[in-house]
């Protein structure tokens, strides 16, 4: 049997239904964003983690010419070394059948069934190659997938300039290649870009390294020192050509799956503390102010004997039960967008298994938090109405006093017609609640801003890296460095419309004890086609004998402008160079170094070299061009602009936009939440004054005007603060979102400002229609007849 | 002054009857009403709590309508009415007065009037109005500054200044003290006699009746008793 008191707890629950939904959204909306976003970043986490472990991802990696099989006993002797393991490497180009454009690739040797100890293959389907035939290959899951290619396929390959063809014999995924990034790009490309194993003795065959290797992957003690590891191996294997050893932190796959897992980390921990917070916030108002509307019943409460505890726990539960409601729904649609975010993430990154985690301990202190905080609202208001005598309580309240608002004093005596002058002294009446109600509707807009700047953010980023920086319609990267007379003879193919050389030469930066593997690209004093933009989009001069660094690995390496860096060619010869800083660069994609061509030959010491081309080329003359270049030994690789913009759309459309996109919903739900109860409760409000009106004659039209008027006045205050509070939590999100990867611009737009104001509007005529249905439905007598 | 046989009356009501809900639960508030309200007369309504004497204002007010039987407004046959045509018909031609004074706490005294005056086009000026009820110096001032029978004037001076043909007073002295609640009457009488408004005042309280021209007694829903004054009391002579 339920106490007389709780049975007016769920009636009252049952009455103010809307209310009560529109409060739990809020909180399910702030509780779902924490709950997918953990979710989301949890999982991935620990999927890698645990496949990292389970497929014994490496420590650290080395490239180099040639070394006898016997030198691995050596590198097995480092102190610090758990497992060191040698393979064959080498790059390839593949021919599809149904497929036009040129395919790069990279073949590795794996040991046979049973051998590999580090960074074993997940099988998706079929076996690893027989070490006894030379033909059979293990594809990797991605570019199986983009080309539909299946067991028993055959590929045309060149390996070391021979013809070879190939068959799939298995399908497989590697911790190496959980994101598969063609040399010299910055995305994934899944259909350009193969990645391929075959047992090591064909394959040693094919490059004629019987007993020799070309790369070590080893695993660390722990405990080990991983740069000290990383100096005796480059040691070990300076006579070797070695390119330098590097750690996972650089290793392709590993940094840009670590890139995109801190950002969503970030993301992961910052949004859902905004929209907490903003939630939070919002439901303290809102249940203060659903409390001071019974008034009068905790009075007869009071009245009857109710301690004030009693009172307090009687509107405490109704609280809880609202907000235990906020979370079920909030802790369903964040599990469940969490996954689905999860999953699609999964396609991308390409884990053999997802693991999911649910964040319970969050969950719970999400759960804490909530509670506090609503009933810190409720008890607020309760305690303002326990602190009056019950007699005065049940008293027609005395009417507050008000006075002409400043603005009337100002400009508008005489000029206002008496609702209008109802809303500003009602506004001025209670300036704390007005601001309160402005601050909901301000932060309400401010996270759909939050949710959507990022949209025309990306656009500008994409605009300024395609458009401006990269003006060439194709890059043409060589085989080996050439004299720059090579821009002569490629400006003869028909098609080619304009070329432009310039020179990448992969380097080891070092300032004291910091260091960066990158490359020092070296561009055309007068460059066309590679055109350095900053943040604002103004060409930045690359002139000189210095090194422009951009900001982010300026930072990374300490260094600013006049300091003198060591320079450490990763060409295998192991020479060494020092160049000073000449300047720092804003941009917004990638990590670069760069100095004028002659500067760069002048450093490196061989004469005039290029090893990149820039082109523009006649559009309809595309494929041909490409064609034609592919087919010259000297050529490494041909990439497009075009497909360039397809892979970077297509990486941020599906995540990042995804969950942003995600967020701005969650964005609209708790707007829609905030304004309606703003709505409900001034109609709860002010429903004496305006059956008043009603009585007096004033059509329902004219009534609804007032309630309206005032809400439109919140809003015309509160979205323009909403954008401003918006702009700054969006210049917090970007300056601790930066990667390696890329810097989001800030830019507002009309677009992102439209979008949010719409959002919020429409939440507000959503409330208002329910508010004008409710005045048209006011039962005057009733409302009349009773004291409030 | 009485207007008992003037045939042309501002109401006339017949056979009026009110159900509140349905079924078992259903409450019969009115059952079978006949009034008759003339211009310019003062009528009181008496009865006990429950006898149905809100209701029938209600109705006759246009913020009810009747379950059956007829209440015509001169022409205006309000148990036909619509909701539109009911707020047209208390915009132009009634004025209420409530236990509870219902002024707009945001508004002054005069603005107060002024919300109601701005919906007609040829109002009281709101001085005028305000002087009625003995108020012309506290136009400025705001319900909160004004003691409860104050506030009730002003509700009355906000009710007479559109120029209504009726005026709807539930119990206007009810939340009042009595040397304060003659105050409010003696407004009313004034307001009656000076504009010719026929003024209904409904009220549980006997000793009211004797400022009437007619007094119609309501007693579980049906008229009771209708006694008409030979003369008006002055509200200044009343007492209880």
């Amino acid at each position: 049997m339920l106490a007389p008191l709780d049975r007016k707890l769920f009636r009252d629950i049952w009455h103010t239904r809307g209310q009560v939904l529109a409060i739990a959204l809020v909180i399910a909306g702030g509780v779902a964003v924490c709950i997918m976003s953990l979710v989301n970043y949890r999982t991935l986490d620990h999927t890698r983690v645990t496949y990292y472990e389970e497929h014994q991802f490496a420590d650290v990696f080395v490239e180099l010419v040639r070394a006898p099989e016997r030198l691995l006993a050596q590198v097995q002797a480092i102190d610090g070394v758990a497992l060191a393991q040698s393979r064959i490497q080498a790059p390839l180009k593949l021919r599809l059948a149904d497929y036009a454009e040129p395919v790069k690739g990279r073949v590795s040797s794996v040991p046979a069934t049973g051998r590999a100890r580090l960074d074993t293959l997940y099988m998706r389907q079929g076996r690893l190659p027989d070490p006894r035939r030379d033909d059979e290959v293990v594809v990797v899951g991605s570019f199986a997938e983009a080309h539909e290619l299946a067991l028993g396929d055959s590929l045309a390959a060149i390996i070391n300039g021979r013809w070879q063809q190939l068959r799939i014999v298995g399908v497989a995924e590697s911790p190496e290649s959980i994101y598969v990034i063609p040399p010299g790009s910055m995305l994934p490309d899944y259909s350009r870009y193969a990645v391929l194993w075959m047992a090591r003795e064909p394959l040693a065959a094919a490059l004629d390294m019987q007993g020799a290797f070309n790369s070590v992957h080893l695993s660390l003690k722990p405990g080990a020192s991983e740069p000290g590891v990383i100096d005796a191996l480059d040691r070990l294997l300076r006579d070797y050509g070695t390119t330098g050893a590097y750690g996972r932190a650089h290793h392709f796959s590993d940094r840009f799956l670590s890139d995109e897992l801190k950002q969503l980390r970030t993301m992961a921990i910052l949004f859902p503390a905004i929209f907490m917070t903003v939630a939070m916030f919002l439901i303290n108002v809102v249940v203060g102010r659903m409390v001071s509307t019974q008034r009068d019943i905790i009075a007869v409460l009071k009245a009857f004997g109710y301690s004030n505890t009693q009172v307090g726990m009687h509107f405490g539960k109704l609280v809880t039960l609202i907000v235990l409601l906020g979370l079920v729904i909030g802790v369903a649609l964040g599990l469940w967008l969490g996954q689905l975010m999860a999953i699609m993430y999964m396609d991308y990154f390409r884990f053999p298994v997802l693991r999911f985690v649910v964040p319970y301990d969050l969950a719970a202190v999400v759960l804490v938090i909530a509670l506090l905080v609503s009933w810190a609202g409720a008890w607020r208001a309760v305690s303002a109405a326990v602190r009056l005598p019950p007699a005065e309580a049940m008293r027609p309240e005395t009417p507050p006093e008000y006075r002409e608002t400043w603005l009337e004093r100002l400009a508008l005596r005489g000029r206002l017609r008496q609702p209008s002058r109802m809303i500003l002294r009602q506004l001025e009446r209670r300036p704390l609640r007005s601001f309160l109600s402005v601050l909901g509707i301000a932060l309400a807009t401010a996270i759909v801003v939050l949710g959507t700047f990022q949209f025309d953010s990306v656009a500008l980023m994409v605009h300024s890296q395609f458009e401006r920086v990269q003006q060439a319609d194709m890059t043409v990267t060589l085989e080996q460095d050439r004299h720059r007379s090579v821009v002569n003879e490629v400006a003869r193919l028909p098609g080619v419309r304009y070329v432009e050389a310039n020179r990448m030469l992969p380097a080891r930066l070092r300032a004291g004890h910091r260091q960066w593997r990158t490359a020092i690209t070296g561009l055309p004093e007068d460059s066309r086609l590679l055109r350095r933009v900053d943040t604002t989009l103004a060409p930045l001069p690359v002139t000189g004998e210095g090194l422009l660094l951009t900001e982010y690995l300026a930072s990374e390496l300490g260094v600013a402008p006049g300091d003198t860096l060591t320079v450490e060619w990763l060409d295998g010869s192991g020479d060494i160079a020092r160049v000073q800083v000449s300047g720092t660069s804003r941009e917004f994609l990638g990590v670069g170094a760069y100095m004028t061509l002659p500067a760069l030959n002048r450093l490196r010491g061989d004469g005039e070299r290029v090893n990149q081309l820039q082109l523009n080329v006649a559009p309809d003359q595309r494929l041909a061009v490409v064609r034609t270049l592919e087919e010259r030994p000297l050529v490494a690789g041909v990439s497009e602009r075009r497909t360039m913009l397809d892979a970077f759309y297509d990486t941020l459309g599906r995540t990042f936009l995804t969950f942003t996109f995600v967020n701005a919903l969650l964005g609209g739900v708790i707007a829609f939440g905030v304004i309606y109860n703003t709505v409900r409760i001034s109609l709860a409000e002010r429903g004496r004054e305006l059956a008043s009106l009603r009585v007096l004659g004033y059509r329902p039209a004219e009534v609804d005007h007032i309630l309206l008027g005032e809400l439109a006045l919140l809003m015309i205050m509160g979205i323009p603060l909403g954008w401003l509070i918006g702009k700054y939590l969006s210049l917090l999100l970007i300056t601790l979102m930066q990667t390696e990867l890329y810097r989001v611009p800030l830019l507002f737009t009309e677009r992102t400002l439209g979008l949010s104001a719409t959002v919020v509007v429409c939440s507000a005529l959503l409330s208002a229609l329910v508010a004008v249905l409710r005045v048209a439905r006011l039962d005057l007598v009733q409302v009349l007849k009773t004291r409030e | 002054m009485t207007n008992t046989n003037h045939t042309d009356s501002v109401f006339r009501a017949r056979g009026v009857t009110r159900v509140f809900g349905e079924g078992k639960l259903a409450v019969q508030a009115l059952r079978g009403v006949d009034v008759d309200l003339f211009p310019g007369e003062l009528v009181v309504l008496l009865g006990a709590s429950g006898s149905g004497k809100s209701t029938l204002l209600n109705i006759l007010g246009g913020l009810d309508t009747a379950t059956d039987g007829e209440v015509h407004y001169r022409d205006l046959d309000l148990s036909r009415a619509g909701e539109r045509q009911l707020t047209e018909y208390r915009r132009h031609h009634v004025g209420f007065v409530f236990q509870f004074y219902n002024l707009i706490a945001s508004l002054t005294a005069a603005e107060n009037v002024l919300v109601a005056t701005e919906l007609v086009d040829n109002p009281m000026p709101v001085a005028e109005a305000l002087g009625l009820v003995g108020l012309g110096q506290r136009g400025h001032s705001f319900p909160g500054q004004l003691s409860g029978g104050e506030q009730q004037r002003v509700a009355i001076a906000r009710a007479i200044a559109k120029r209504p043909a009726v005026l709807l007073c539930d119990e206007p002295t009810g939340a009042l003290d009595s040397h304060t609640g003659i105050k409010v009457l003696e407004a009313l009488a004034q307001v009656n006699q000076q504009l010719g408004t026929a003024t209904v005042i409904i009220t549980h309280n006997a000793s009211i009746a004797d400022m009437a021209d007619r007094v119609i007694t309501l007693s579980d829903g049906r008229v009771s008793e209708v006694r008409e004054n030979a003369s008006r009391a002055d509200p200044a002579s009343l007492s209880w």
